[in-house]
């Protein structure tokens, strides 16, 4: 591989992040995915789109988010500081709504009166389903039966806002069936509806899309190191499912090539076990939902089951974006187990009073990893990504007690 | 002195197109059953192709299965997910493939499915191996003509790419659609997955007249057709007509193998009168 000059300038206009990315979709596809892409391109640099974004984002998000020193974690860990990105703090609860607020107002201007979207952890059907609820549009949510069974709450809340749910009981009925269905929507429908991808996967012109709605992240973030603490991080953790959250704080510092950045994927029950979705850290280059990165399946081609307590990060394949990454040597990727998330989980709760998402957990676990890396005065910003009250009744069952 | 004119590096690799030639002469249109390969028994897998050239079907297509079939309906799906629980990959496809062959070196094969099994199988291990089993043409679905360079090993060991078109697809894209279209053009009569059942002919005649007036290759159209008189209907208007879910449906319920090349017969005779019945 090359060395790359500037991470910014991708993808290419074929929405190729070197090998990876692309449109990978049927023929049907291929109108609306362009439709989209003149729409989408022509939008980001339009100043009046930009300040709608940025209104949104500031009154109905409640951004910016805060850059919180998790003090008595640090301590309790005993390396470098531990900072936190507080996209919990968001509406909804998770940084999702970044995209769903961006992606709602492509549709608007698209004329679309119906929006689909797939979801694992339902914390972007519920942010599809909110945002559709505020502009009036009917919302469509497609969710693994198992996904159903495992995050009832964000179920009823999107119900709640008035989108419709529907269970998907194909393959593993979990996020990579939901996205198959939600594609299967849009083919049939492609006329009157937009399809709200909720992660930085899926064809062009969605894993750019979706990134630009989530740098806001990392713009702040690097704004408010800056501000705050007069330099930059020494390292960045994220939990990567789809990798929208990760990407969202990276991207900003991908050109920054003294922070060091670090991906922390779901290893489940251990990457030995084969019961993980690290896709980047176990998987290989192939071809999934419209783009080409890196997957998890076996020698037939056929992708395999993901294992992972968070439902958000159970999915087989990742953004091309970070496939770029890893082969370029920018980024790491590496596996959190689920007792080493739930570990996490607990330990912030008690030393900061804070109930990350499952998903974020595995963030934190990997930055309570490197704070052991680094001397005291080191700063380690993770991103985290989601509330954890979603997950109370997840951790309740895994631990035996009955809420 | 070296023959001026270079050999034709699969010497079954124009089946397609001689099928298509005969067809023509004859003033018949063409009948290609889908059916997904291994299901519903791998070990009767190549009775069964027999069986749907004796029904009257004019080319096949083998549907390789994936677990991810994301234009499929639930028909073609759960016969998917039948056939990979049973361990089916392209091995075994181009095993059946081969066998075949050994009794039929004139119906044309294509096999259709998704990209993923063939970028993991390796693009010039599947097209050397493709070829040596008789196979003649590929349709991935989930590959457009736009990522379609990938594909190069398969075009150079001469496996002609099938592409779809659709009724969303515009007119430019047509134009650069028919231009680069071999064997056949297969038409999706309507903006959806496989197995719906919104047929319009009235709809779709003007659509696959324009297109045929632009193909330099004959137009298949499929999706939706489903028995004799849907059949009929696109014959009207299309070079051959592709019949997939309810066949696969049908073949499904075979109540044990040796029902199962009976019922291919029985559902693509009554297709094949009316196609022919002019
Ligand atoms: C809180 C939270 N974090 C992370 C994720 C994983 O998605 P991504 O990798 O796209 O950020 C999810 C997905 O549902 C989530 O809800």
């Amino acid at each position: 591989m090359p060395t790359i000059d500037d991470f910014h300038a991708w993808p290419d206009e074929h929405g190729r992040f070197g090998n990876y990315g692309g449109s990978y979709v049927a023929e049907t596809l291929m109108a609306p995915l362009a439709e989209l892409t003149e729409a989408y391109l022509r939008l980001r640099k339009d100043p009046e789109f930009i300040a709608e974004l940025d209104r949104d984002l500031k009154y109905y998000v409640g951004r910016p988010s805060p850059i919180y020193h998790a003090e008595r974690l640090s301590q309790h860990v005993g390396g470098a500081r531990i900072l936190l990105k507080r996209e919990d703090l968001n509406h909804t609860g998770a940084h999702k709504i970044n995209n769903t607020v961006g992606q709602a107002l492509v549709a608007k201007r698209m004329g679309k009166p119906r929006i689909i979207a797939e979801t694992g952890a339902g914390q972007h059907g519920v942010a599809s389903a909110t945002v559709a609820a505020r502009l009036g549009l009917k919302c469509v949510v497609y969710m693994g039966a198992v996904d159903i069974e495992r995050q009832k709450m964000n179920v009823y809340r999107m119900k709640l806002l008035g989108a419709e749910v529907v269970p998907v009981t194909s393959g593993s009925k979990t996020l990579k069936d939901a996205l198959n269905e939600a594609m299967r929507d849009w083919v049939t429908n492609v006329a009157d509806t937009f399809y709200m991808i909720g992660t930085v996967a899926g064809p062009h012109p969605y894993p750019l899309m979706v990134r630009d709605f989530n740098a806001i992240v990392g713009r702040e973030a690097r704004a408010q190191m800056l501000q705050d603490y007069g330099r930059l991080p020494d390292a960045l953790t994220a939990c990567v499912g789809g990798g929208s959250n990760a990407i969202g704080l990276f991207h900003e510092f991908l050109n920054d090539r003294d922070v060091r950045i670090v991906g922390a994927e779901a290893a489940g029950d251990g990457i030995e076990t084969g019961h993980h979705a690290a896709s980047l850290a176990a998987g290989r280059p192939g071809v999934l939902h419209g783009n080409r990165t890196y997957v998890l399946c076996d020698d037939n081609g056929q992708i395999t089951e993901t294992h992972s307590v968070s439902a958000g990060l159970d999915y087989p394949g990742v953004g091309p974006e970070h496939s770029f990454l890893k082969d370029a040597g920018r980024a790491e990727y590496v596996g959190v187990t689920d007792d080493e998330a739930l570990q996490a989980f607990h330990l912030l709760a008690r030393t900061e009073g804070i109930l990350a998402a499952l998903e974020s957990s595995h963030a934190v676990a990997q930055a309570i990893k490197l704070a052991r890396e680094y001397p005291k005065d080191g700063l380690i910003l993770c991103n985290l990504s989601g509330r954890g009250d979603k997950d109370v009744h997840t951790i309740a069952a895994r631990e035996g007690v009955e809420v | 002195m070296p023959n001026p004119v270079s050999p034709i590096p699969n010497p079954g690799s124009r089946r397609i197109d001689r099928r298509f030639a005969a067809l023509k002469a004859a003033s018949r249109t063409g009948l290609i059953p889908f059916v997904t390969a291994g299901d519903p028994s791998p070990e009767h897998m190549v009775t069964l192709m027999h069986a749907l050239v004796e029904g009257g079907a004019d080319l096949i297509e083998l549907g390789v299965p994936f677990s991810d079939p994301m234009a499929d309906g639930l028909v073609i799906q759960h016969a998917s997910e039948r056939a990979i629980a049973k361990g089916v990959g392209i091995g075994e496809v181009l095993g059946w493939v081969a066998a075949f062959r050994q009794r039929d070196a004139q119906t044309p094969i294509v096999l259709m499915g998704y990209l993923n099994p063939v970028e993991i199988h390796g693009y010039a291990r599947f097209a050397q191996e493709a070829v040596q089993a008789g196979v003649d043409g590929v349709l991935l679905v989930d590959c457009p003509l736009e990522e379609a360079a990938v594909l190069q090993p398969l075009r150079d060991a001469g496996l002609q790419q099938i592409l779809l078109a659709a009724p969303t697809t515009a007119p430019q894209r047509m134009v650069r659609l028919c231009e680069a279209a071999e064997g056949f053009l297969y038409y999706v009569s309507f903006a959806g997955i496989t197995g719906a059942g919104q047929l319009s002919t009235h709809d779709i005649a003007g659509r696959v007249a324009d297109v045929r007036a632009q193909a330099k290759v004959p137009v298949a159209v499929g999706f939706g057709i489903r028995d004799a008189q849907s059949a009929k209907e696109i014959a009207a208007f299309a070079d051959a007509v592709v019949i997939g879910s309810a066949l696969v449906a049908r073949l499904a319920e075979a109540t044990g193998p040796d029902d199962i090349a009976g019922r291919a017969k029985d559902f693509l005779q009554p297709i094949r009168a009316a196609l022919d019945a002019h």
